[in-house]
């Protein structure tokens, strides 16, 4: 993967300047609470427009201020999981993961249905109610959700903080199989090392806005 | 009870107005509850303003002005007749615009305040899905609205069924044309003995009323359920 980040937007006294080239295939963005780890993920996913730069992912520009080129989110096929699973409440489990497939049928699917059910373990959930789900089960259907609309690129903001350790070691080696098995380039972002270690191939640290270091964890491919 | 063939025809004429005067006036109350809720324009206190109109003008001057616009002689009542013969004035479908019209506010307000109520978070996931802005108001933001648009459209139906001073300045109280239950009550109110009439027609009017109000109650019950159940 190529995903080369550079943005500068500033919100009141927030400022935000990313430069940023990741080779992947998992990225984690590394920073404590209020270091503009979300804002970073929300302006790749194209919810938020930075004031300037640009961003280009395998050769495809999503974003670039000089040239006008601002893709809508549903535009750039992405994947997003966010932290508090944002899952569909007028549907039921399956009708949640098979959401995004219906708007992909251009892209070819990068595993399906029943195997992406299986490795999250929750072909048992499928005709429930969103609200017959615990936290975790919750979480599993949402990055089912985010891996079935077929992404070039997947974004987790901070998938696991919202649960308690017992949930996080529950869901931790179902993140772990989809990494081994998909490969799908993916922007971790989490202010968590113990995650940070067992998930991402590369970590970039960021502070008040800024990139401070990128540092690789694993050889690259 | 015994119904004359005129109280018949007005309970009918009533229930068709009502009917036409809430599904047609529909779709225009929810986008204009959208774009309230959830678009930032310049205008748009004006736009909040004309929508509430009804609400709080006389229904007699409601009433004039639609005369005066879509009456045979005004300027959008003529052209609608010339190109496509549709006339409002002394008609069933004027009574059914007076209805729609005087409405208007209430449905608006109860589906505006149900699509404030959805997070418009989930609407951003879905965008991040993949779904182009049509497609995200028509599988997430509709749905997820729909008991506020059912309760909007049952108070329309209720508030069109009891429209009197606006359907009677604009269509005037013709027996079998637009004369609906709530006209030819006050017709009997006006004539010496014809209380015995004014009550049974009362009466139906407070049973149609019931009917709806329960027939709201069950379906808003059976889309909750729904919910659950998915």
């Amino acid at each position: 993967m190529s995903l080369l980040i550079d943005v500068q937007n500033s919100t009141g006294a927030f400022n935000l300047e990313v430069k940023l080239a990741c080779s992947g295939p998992v990225t984690a963005i590394f920073g404590p609470s209020g270091s503009g780890k979300t804002s970073l993920l929300n302006i790749v996913a194209g919810l938020a427009r930075p004031a300037s730069g640009r961003i280009e992912v395998d050769g495809r520009v999503w974003f670039d201020a000089q040239k006008r080129i601002h893709l809508a989110p549903h535009e750039r096929a992405i994947g997003y999981v966010f932290q508090e699973g944002r899952l569909f409440p007028h549907l039921n489990v399956r009708h949640n993961l098979t959401y995004g497939a219906f708007f992909a049928k251009d892209r070819a699917p990068s595993a399906d249905f029943d195997e992406i059910v299986d490795l999250l373990g929750i072909d048992r959930l499928l005709e429930r109610p969103i609200r017959h789900l615990s936290g975790g089960e919750q979480q599993r259907v949402a990055i089912g959700r985010a891996l079935l609309a077929r992404p070039r690129l997947i974004l987790m903001d901070e998938p696991l903080a919202s649960l308690d350790h017992a949930r996080r070691s529950e869901i931790l080696p179902y993140l772990d199989r989809m990494r081994m098995r998909f490969a799908i380039p993916t922007l971790y972002v989490s202010h968590s090392m113990e995650e940070v270690e067992r998930l991402a191939d590369e970590v970039a640290t960021i502070s008040e806005g800024r990139i401070v270091q990128m540092r690789r964890l694993t050889p690259q491919s | 009870m015994q119904f004359t063939a005129d109280e018949i025809t007005a309970i009918w004429l009533s229930l068709k107005v009502a009917t036409i005067a809430t599904l047609a006036s529909l779709p225009l109350a929810i986008a204009c509850a959208y774009v309230l809720a959830r678009k930032e324009f310049w205008g748009k206190s004006i736009v909040n303003g004309l929508v509430h109109l009804p609400l709080v003008l006389p229904p007699v001057v409601t009433g004039y002005l639609l005369l005066v616009t879509f009456g045979r002689r005004g300027p959008v009542g003529s052209a609608l007749e010339s190109c496509c013969g549709i006339v409002f004035s002394f008609r069933w479908t004027g009574a059914a615009l007076a209805c729609a019209v005087m409405a208007f506010p209430l449905v608006v307000r109860a589906i505006r305040l149900a699509i404030e109520a959805i997070d418009p978070r989930l609407e951003a996931a879905a965008a991040t899905l993949g779904a182009r802005p049509s497609m995200v108001f028509f599988t997430v933001t509709l749905p997820l609205a729909l008991p506020g648009i059912l309760a909007g459209a049952i108070i329309g139906f209720a508030k069109a069924l009891g429209e009197f001073g606006a359907t009677i300045t604009f269509v005037s109280n013709i027996p079998g044309e637009t004369q609906t239950i709530a006209t030819s009550i006050y017709s009997y109110t006006q004539a010496p003995g014809g209380d015995d009439n004014a009550l049974r027609l009362t009466l139906v009017s407070v049973a149609i009323a019931m009917l709806a109000l329960i027939a709201s109650e069950l379906l808003a019950r059976r889309i909750m359920r729904k919910g659950a159940d998915l």
